[in-house]
């Protein structure tokens, strides 16, 4: 049953998604032709958000860690 | 009036959530009219309104524009993508063009002009131009038809649709019947006039039906004489150049009819447009207009006229008449009141808004009407003094180029006016009308209960629903279609471009269980497609507030 409720949500999902983007207007292969470039573009888009955020967040706290805590190494070079 | 004081929570709560609304956040601020009307039973503005003139107008949330016009963006792209397929052979041209041996003149057809209508209003051409097989009552027969390539041909099956609902006829008190023995006289004319009158109405065509119409429309008006044509689109437009000229000055509501605005235009006179509705703005007009006169001479003009309509089609609002008839008396100019849509329609009597306003008739100089919308039959009427309509009868290019109304129709009229006035014996007119407001207040209270964001006024029977998006309107028609409802849908030229709508007209034909029909698919439907937009509905039960409201349903 809950797949069958998920099943029927997705559906209502595209369903709204067709008419905001007035794609429930297009003819079959202008469908596709959306689709493509828009799936394509979201693809492009989250790789470059899986490569490149990691490397910006770490580089990110780096700086900050060094803007503020040389203290902090310090310490931790003391205790050590 | 139900006293809103009085009613059960639901209704103040409602009340009091739309003055907020029209005060901080309608984006059309009016300043008299809303203002005064909120304030509960006219206690401040008892003189001008006898009864609390309530109008809707609500905007909706800013995504909703936004993805509007995210949709129409798509729509654009895709519609330069295929122009150029078209325009480089990729793809069969299927719309007008020039014979190869004519290339180089001046183009006849200007492409880009079209652009919307051969890229966007064909893709959903099908919702429109229904043939129809039956009279247009309250329930109608289509002619089912199908396209093979994308509505650009369509091509009919065979089979005809029965019994689809219809909220789309201006059937406002349901005259539009077959019934024979309501038709019993127009039969009788029929035979003994035939159907065509072969004449104008200044050389032969003013038969003893006119004469008689005439004088029934100005006893039903209240007026001193009346005079009709045969077409309620000329009426306007072939009449308003008859009345002003050069050196006139025409005041004209914004969202007024396009035979207002051609009349206009044919006339000459200089037309200056004020805002929809607003008294503000046309008193600011009028008082320019009397101060500095003409534009290079500075003469005073030689007339003054203020074109408005009683109940605008595509808004379902009502005209301030009180205000308008107040500023005329003020300001010394005149007044062309079009009642196409409330003639019949709204008042106690059926009498238009001049009644509905508590009003006399000798306020407004010209009243002018149609006969298609609430009396079932064809033409239009111009009312006023005596020796204006002696005017028209003599100036009016209609009365001198323009066949007369055909006797038929003319006594369908007679008989119609006749049961409204309660002349041939019977109450029946007068069940209608009342029937027709119940009606209204019906619809009208289930649709804001439901959350949809309607327009206009509360006593009004044209009830926009608000669409917004592009592809909705499509959708909206044809699942409509589907569960067996006729609906009309309106978009972009008609309407401002983001606020696309589906206008609905309630009949005193409908019944309450066809309303309930409508009201319950429209329901699924809103949900389906997510058009209930408004931010003051009161519950998703509103059944409960139907044994508990104390409105009066008289």
């Amino acid at each position: 049953m809950d797949i069958k409720s998920m099943k029927s949500y997705l559906y209502w999902l595209y369903c709204q998604f067709e008419l905001i983007t007035c794609s429930y207007l297009m003819e079959p292969w202008e469908k596709v032709l959306f689709y493509t470039f828009n799936i394509s573009m979201l693809v492009m888009v989250l790789y470059t958000a899986y490569i490149f955020i990691p490397v910006h967040l770490s580089t990110a706290f780096q700086f900050f860690l060094h803007l503020f805590g040389n203290q902090h190494e310090n310490t931790v070079s003391i205790v050590k | 009036m139900a006293n809103p004081s009085a009613v059960c929570n639901g209704h103040l709560h409602h009340h009091h959530h739309q003055k907020q609304n029209n005060l901080l956040k309608s984006g059309i601020c009016k300043k008299n009219g809303i203002t005064k009307g909120m304030k509960k039973n006219g206690v401040s503005n008892g003189t001008l309104y006898k009864k609390t003139f309530i109008e809707h107008f609500e905007q909706a949330p800013m995504y909703v524009a936004v993805l509007t016009f995210l949709g129409f963006g798509v729509g654009t792209v895709f519609g330069y993508l295929r122009d150029f397929m078209r325009a480089w052979g990729l793809e069969k041209r299927n719309i007008a063009a020039e014979r190869e041996q004519q290339k180089d003149f001046v183009p006849l057809y200007q492409d880009f002009e079209n652009f919307y209508t051969r890229n966007l209003y064909m893709r959903i051409r099908d919702n429109w131009n229904r043939p129809i097989c039956s009279v247009p009552g309250p329930q109608f027969d289509l002619m089912e038809r199908v396209t093979d390539d994308y509505n650009w041909t369509f091509r009919f099956t065979g089979r005809t649709i029965k019994n689809v609902i219809n909220m789309g006829s201006y059937n406002y008190l349901g005259f539009a019947e077959t019934d024979v023995n309501a038709l019993k006289t127009v039969a009788i004319e029929l035979q003994k006039y035939g159907t065509g009158v072969c004449s104008t109405r200044q050389e032969m065509g003013t038969l003893d039906k006119h004469v008689e119409i005439e004088k029934l429309v100005a006893k039903f008006l209240g007026v001193e004489d009346a005079m009709v044509f045969g077409m309620g689109f000329a009426t306007n437009s072939m009449n308003i150049p008859a009345l002003v000229g050069k050196g006139c000055l025409i005041l004209s509501d914004e969202l007024n009819h396009t035979s207002l605005v051609l009349g206009a235009r044919l006339s000459g006179a200089t037309i200056r447009i004020f805002k929809h509705n607003n008294m503000q703005s046309l008193e600011n007009l009028l008082r320019d207009a009397i101060i500095y006169g003409q534009p290079r001479s500075r003469r005073a003009w030689r007339k003054i006229i203020i074109l408005v309509e009683g109940i605008y089609s595509m808004e379902g609002s009502i005209v301030r008449l009180p205000e308008i008839v107040s500023l005329k008396k003020k300001y010394k100019a005149y007044l062309y009141l079009d009642e196409a849509h409330s003639i019949g329609a709204v008042g106690a009597t059926g009498r238009g808004v001049v009644e509905y306003f508590g009003m006399s008739p000798d306020d407004v100089d010209v009243l002018m009407g149609t006969f298609t919308k609430s009396f079932g039959a064809a033409g239009g009427y111009l009312a006023g003094k005596k020796d204006l309509v002696d005017f028209l009868r003599t100036h009016s290019h209609s009365a001198a180029y323009a066949t007369s109304m055909c006797p038929a129709v003319a006594e369908q009229i007679i008989r119609a006016m006749k049961c409204l006035m309660g002349l041939d014996g019977t109450t029946q007119g007068l069940q209608r009308v009342r029937q027709l407001g119940k009606n209204t207040r019906y619809f009208r209270r289930r649709l804001h209960e439901m959350g949809f964001i309607i327009y206009g006024n509360d006593d009004s029977p044209v009830v926009p629903l608000l669409l917004y998006m592009p592809g909705k309107i499509g959708a909206f028609a044809r699942r409509m279609l589907e569960k067996n409802i006729g609906v009309v849908v309106v978009g972009f030229p008609a309407t401002p471009i983001t606020e696309s709508r589906a206008r609905f007209c309630v009949s005193a034909a409908h019944t309450r269980e066809m309303l309930d029909t409508v009201l319950n698919a429209l329901d699924e439907l809103g949900d389906f497609l997510r058009l209930k937009y408004s931010r003051y509905s009161k519950s998703s039960h509103p059944e409960l507030y139907e044994e508990t409201s104390l409105e009066l349903e008289d």
